[in-house]
């Protein structure tokens, strides 16, 4: 094998950021090959022989991530991310239980699984109270509610017209946020920058509105991020962090993170930071094979 | 130069343009995703799903 490894591109459309993590790897020269996943068929019981070192996740829909990561990662094949990074960040509730494991501080959060335990839940955090889906990004569906007639409501909705993980409610307290939140990007053991997502709406996602500027990276910040990114198992990961008037709290971290808007605002070349990490991975894999 | 599926306006696309790319629609602004390049085709991008996500 030549020493530069063939990375494989798991994805299911090119995006903005597939096609600069494509570009990036082209201009060093790096064998690159496309992995659509909707004409991937996965022989689980041997080795994927996809024709590469290793891969690359960008799928857009989790599910299909989650599943790829767990045959490549049974069968020994190392990606970026895990299928364990995949499997925590893709549900809130496993990744508020490692925050919590791992002393990372996050938003008070509830667990129940009837609208009556729901509304008991909500009351004791006090509104308004914020109701999230566990699997869900760009903020849909999560639910500000501000008081007990619109609790009952969307609890009704939520358990007659969802599907049975809509039952499963997770509730979190309602952060006062000054207009904006924080996207820090990890790649490894480095918050290699950061944004400030500003939006007059209390849902701040860049893809649903808010304004990206720069965000200096402190090192309480990058202490705080790579603590997080690690609790999840560690990688390419984008934590959310809410400015909360007790200190920064961690809310999510993205395990497919977006980056379009945070180039150009951060001054990293973070596809570069990426494929980095890639390679890096596929030469650890490559080591401890030998 | 192809045409848009929703709106039928000329759609350009870059010249580095790959299969499986998203371009957006300048009239009607529906996201398009490359099909083919040689010859290029476009078609409707599929709309977000529940587990759709970053």
């Amino acid at each position: 094998m030549s020493s530069t490894p063939t990375v494989g591109v798991l994805l299911s459309r090119v995006r903005v950021e597939e096609k600069l993590l494509l570009e990036d790897l082209e201009r060093r020269h790096v064998p690159s090959k496309v992995i659509d996943d909707r004409e991937l068929v996965l022989e689980v019981e041997r080795k994927p022989d996809l024709g590469v070192d290793v891969v690359l996740e960008r799928c857009i829909q989790h599910s299909r991530a989650l599943y790829a990561l767990s045959v490549l990662n049974t069968w020994g094949v190392p990606t970026v991310n895990t299928f364990e990074v995949a499997d925590i960040c893709g549900n809130k509730l496993l990744t508020t239980m490692r925050l919590i494991r791992d002393g990372v501080p996050t938003p008070r959060t509830r667990l129940a699984f009837t609208p009556e335990a729901a509304t008991a839940a909500i009351e004791e955090l006090g509104y308004p109270a914020v109701l999230k889906p566990l699997v869900g990004s760009w903020g849909r569906l999560i639910s500000k509610v501000n008081d007990r007639d619109a609790a009952e409501s969307i609890l009704e909705h939520k358990d007659v017209l969802g599907t049975y993980m809509h039952s499963i409610y997770y509730v979190q307290e309602y952060v006062p946020k000054p207009g904006r939140d924080i996207r820090a990007f990890v790649v490894g053991d480095e918050t290699i920058g950061a944004i400030y997502r500003s939006s007059d709406h209390w849902i701040t996602n860049t893809a649903r509105g808010g304004k990206a500027t720069r965000c200096p990276v402190t090192p309480e910040l990058n202490d705080l991020c790579v603590r997080a990114a690690r609790a999840v198992g560690g990688g390419v990961v984008a934590v959310d962090v809410l400015e909360g008037p007790e200190g920064p709290l961690v809310n999510e971290v993205n395990y497919t993170m977006e980056f379009r808007n945070s180039i150009d605002t951060t001054g990293v070349n973070i596809p570069a930071k990426v494929v980095d990490f890639v390679l890096e991975t596929a030469r650890k894999a490559k080591q401890s094979e030998e | 130069m192809p045409k848009c599926p929703e709106c039928d306006a000329d759609v350009t696309v870059g010249v580095d343009a790959v299969k499986g790319e998203i371009v957006a629609c300048p009239d009607c602004g529906a996201e398009l995703e490359v099909t083919e390049t040689a010859p290029l085709s476009l078609a409707l991008a599929p709309e977000a799903e529940e587990d759709w996500g970053e």
